[in-house]
């Protein structure tokens, strides 16, 4: 069971704050000598399930295991990793020399191994001659540089890093992430490093954890994780690119925008409704339209610097995001292809809204806690049911008072020619709403659903 | 109209809003001050002299009372450190205070006036036959300004950036060395300032001590009293300016520690 190239093991590792789940079931294994990233945006776990290997909060089920050990309930001055903090957490009454001595001065090392050593560490993190400067004085950029030298001084065998370059200028954080790569290579140790920012994830780590809703979503290399997401939410948090509804028709073939292509995927079965993504950079635009798979009109094309980005309205009505050195003239008429390998067909992860409720009456049902009128079809009072609802049919109203239950919107994903929601309602649900409404992030919805569009079956 | 134009400018700006204050400053702040200081610096004739502080020199029982009330001060001053820091402590930690109301709680007392408190304390020990003196001295002044002392640590702890202590922790450091190495240092700014709050104004109390031991014992204050409400006005200037000083070096003193500065205070 040991992986002797494991040094840190997390099994079924769960956490809830109150009735928030914010970890669920977490599995994860971390190689000696990784530089591992924890992704997600903010409220995915990824703060949390640091500050449980740190031993800042105890898990609520499962183990942390470090070298085969459980250190679940180890205090954290007793497990040997430390942590670089968001937001530094120098000590302010102690110098920086006296801070990065800190936790060797409490090890009980020899004044003159401390003095070697804290030199050492400054040298590395290019802060020599700062030793006796007060910590207030120093910049943003330089506090994080005693707050790395701080951790790295006590050679823990892992170290954490909590979004440690978020609050530096992008300049500064670009050359942060490159000598943090350095870093991590000169030191050999563990780094666990926790980011809300694809790119630098992208840039710095070995392996890429992309948690969302105190799950994980995908583990993988960078370009992994780039190149293959596991599915939609990985596709639109990594990088720009195109989410569309598909068709598989067969083996090496699918159908999506109107149109059938040639891919490389196989195994989903015939017709099988498939989530298609195609990154924006990976879309061929040339403006001899005729020789094209597909044609469309450019609707906006900005300069972005490296190359344009232009939105697309195909023949068939769908808007795709491109990529390309040259620029097209807006209204112009283009021709488009995609290569086979560049189109990236993902299982869907589902294709209609199923509630669990319960009959109240013979024409009503309650679901997501309220109650839904549906047509009468011989279930009685009391009855346990199962509730679905294709994506189209719900109903979405601006005034919250309109629909039969409230809701919030949580996550929005375009899919060339609609968007497709995740909105949670009071009750804690997650419903899923297809729409040609703009609507935005954190909008508060009414949710409604027409008699003729509940379908009903009795759980067995 | 122009007139009114000029007027209007000038109470719109800020510095007008200060002008009520500043002249109720002058006469009951500064215009005392300067009456103190000519007072002490006169014989009764009106005269300039040094008698004052010669007699405040020469005189044993009156440089006694003085020693004597500095030592009560630092007493009172440390009791209530020594029972204020747990207590702000307990207060501003999360885990065993959910609620403000127990911060409410110790700062109830301070709502009521100070010379109902200590007749109270008069008639309790009085009822449970605890004989009033130096014991009871000292008892009242904790009693009366510990909250003084609570809240500006209170203040402090809870400001405190929680991140610290994890850090500490991170860093190997077990809960009481946490404490004693982070938590407490961080803490000086507000202990300093209750010292500030405490120590000072017992230097000059009189009412406390004068129910407290039957006017049995007497403090620096009561000295003081005594010789304003005798005709004594010189002498008593003089005694006033010399706790001034006393109580200028001591906030002199306080303020030298940087820190004071940003964090802390009552407010």
């Amino acid at each position: 069971m040991t992986n002797n190239d494991s040094i840190i093991k997390i099994e079924h590792l769960s956490k809830a704050f109150g009735d928030k789940v914010v970890l669920d079931d977490i599995n994860l294994s971390i190689r000696r000598g990784e530089f591992i990233t924890l992704l997600g945006p903010s409220g995915c776990g990824k703060t949390t399930l640091l500050r449980m290997i740190a031993g800042f909060l105890k898990p609520d089920s499962g183990v942390i295991l470090m070298e085969g050990n459980d250190i679940s309930n180890v205090p954290p001055h007793r497990r040997p990793l430390n942590t670089v903090f968001q937001r530094y957490a120098l000590f302010p009454h102690l110098n920086v020399y006296d801070n990065i001595a800190f936790g060797l001065k409490l090890n009980k090392v020899q004044s003159s191994e401390i003095e070697a050593r804290v030199r050492k560490a400054l040298k590395m993190v290019s802060m020599t001659d700062y030793e006796d400067r007060d910590v207030n004085s120093l910049s943003g950029g330089q506090q994080q540089r005693v707050a790395i030298a701080r951790a790295i001084v006590n050679r823990p065998k892992v170290l954490l890093l909590d979004e440690p370059l978020a609050a530096l200028d992008l300049k500064m954080r670009k050359d942060m992430q490159m000598e943090l790569k350095q870093m991590h290579q000169e030191l050999g140790i563990t780094f666990i490093y926790v980011t809300h920012d694809q790119e630098e994830a992208l840039t710095l780590s070995d392996t890429v954890v992309v948690m969302s809703d105190g799950k994980i979503q995908q583990i993988g290399t960078p370009i992994d994780i780039y190149n293959e997401p596991v599915n939609s939410f990985v596709a639109d948090f990594i990088g720009e690119s195109n989410i569309l509804n598909g068709t598989m028709i067969k083996d090496r073939e699918v159908e999506f925008i109107g149109h059938t292509f040639e891919c490389v995927d196989e195994g989903f079965g015939n017709n099988a409704p498939v989530d298609v993504v195609v990154r924006p950079e990976d879309i061929y635009i040339i403006a001899n339209a005729e020789n094209a798979k597909f044609t469309g009109t450019v609707k906006s094309c900005i300069f972005k610097g490296v190359h344009y980005e232009m939105f697309v309205e195909t023949d068939k009505g769908y808007e795709l995001m491109l990529q390309d050195y040259n620029a097209f003239e807006v209204d112009s008429t283009v021709g488009m292809f995609i290569k086979p390998s560049d189109i990236h067909v993902m299982q869907k992860e589902r294709t209609c809204n199923v509630f669990e409720g319960k009959m109240v009456s013979s024409t009503d049902v309650e679901i997501l806690g309220g109650q839904f009128q549906c047509a009468d079809c011989g279930l009685k009072e009391g009855d346990n049911v199962y509730v679905s609802v294709n994506f189209e049919h719900i109903e979405l109203m601006d005034n919250k008072e309109d629909g039969t239950v409230i809701g919030e919107v949580e996550f929005i994903l375009y899919k060339g020619n609609h968007y497709h929601l995740t909105v949670l309602t009071d009750s804690g649900e997650k419903v899923y709403v297809d729409t040609n409404d703009i609507w935005d992030k954190g909008d508060i919805v009414g949710i409604s659903v027409n008699i003729s569009d509940l379908h009903i079956s009795k759980k067995v | 109209m122009k007139i009114l134009r000029n007027i209007l400018n000038y109470l719109s700006r800020r510095s007008t809003w200060a002008l009520p204050y500043a002249i109720f400053l002058g006469i009951f702040v500064a215009l005392p001050m300067i009456l103190i200081v000519i007072f002490a610096f006169t014989n009764n004739q009106g005269e300039f002299s040094l008698i004052n502080f010669e007699k405040f020199i020469t005189q044993p029982e009156a440089v006694n009372t003085f020693v004597y009330s500095i030592g009560i001060a630092l007493v009172t001053t440390f009791l209530c450190i020594l029972l204020g820091y747990p207590a702000a402590y307990i207060l501003s930690n999360k885990n065993l205070n959910r609620s403000q109301t127990t911060a409410m709680l110790f700062i109830l007392p301070m709502w009521i006036n100070i010379l109902v408190r200590t007749l109270a304390t008069v008639a309790l020990f009085d009822f449970i036959h605890i004989p009033l003196g130096e014991g009871a001295l000292i008892f009242g002044m904790v009693y009366n300004f510990l909250p003084f002392m609570i809240y500006p640590i209170y203040n402090t702890l809870q400001k405190m950036d929680h991140s610290l202590i994890e850090a500490a922790e991170d860093l190997g450091a077990k809960p009481s060395t946490v404490f004693w190495k982070v938590t407490v240092p961080l803490s000086m700014p507000g202990v300093m300032s209750g010292i500030m709050m405490v120590f000072m104004p017992t230097i000059s109390t009189f009412a406390i001590a004068e129910l407290l031991t039957m006017n049995n014992i007497k403090l620096f204050g009561t000295t003081i009293q005594e010789n304003i409400n005798n005709g004594m006005w010189n002498y008593g200037a003089a005694l006033s300016l010399i706790m001034l000083v006393i109580i200028g070096i001591s906030s002199l003193f306080s303020d030298s520690d940087e820190q004071s500065q940003n964090e802390g205070g009552i407010i």
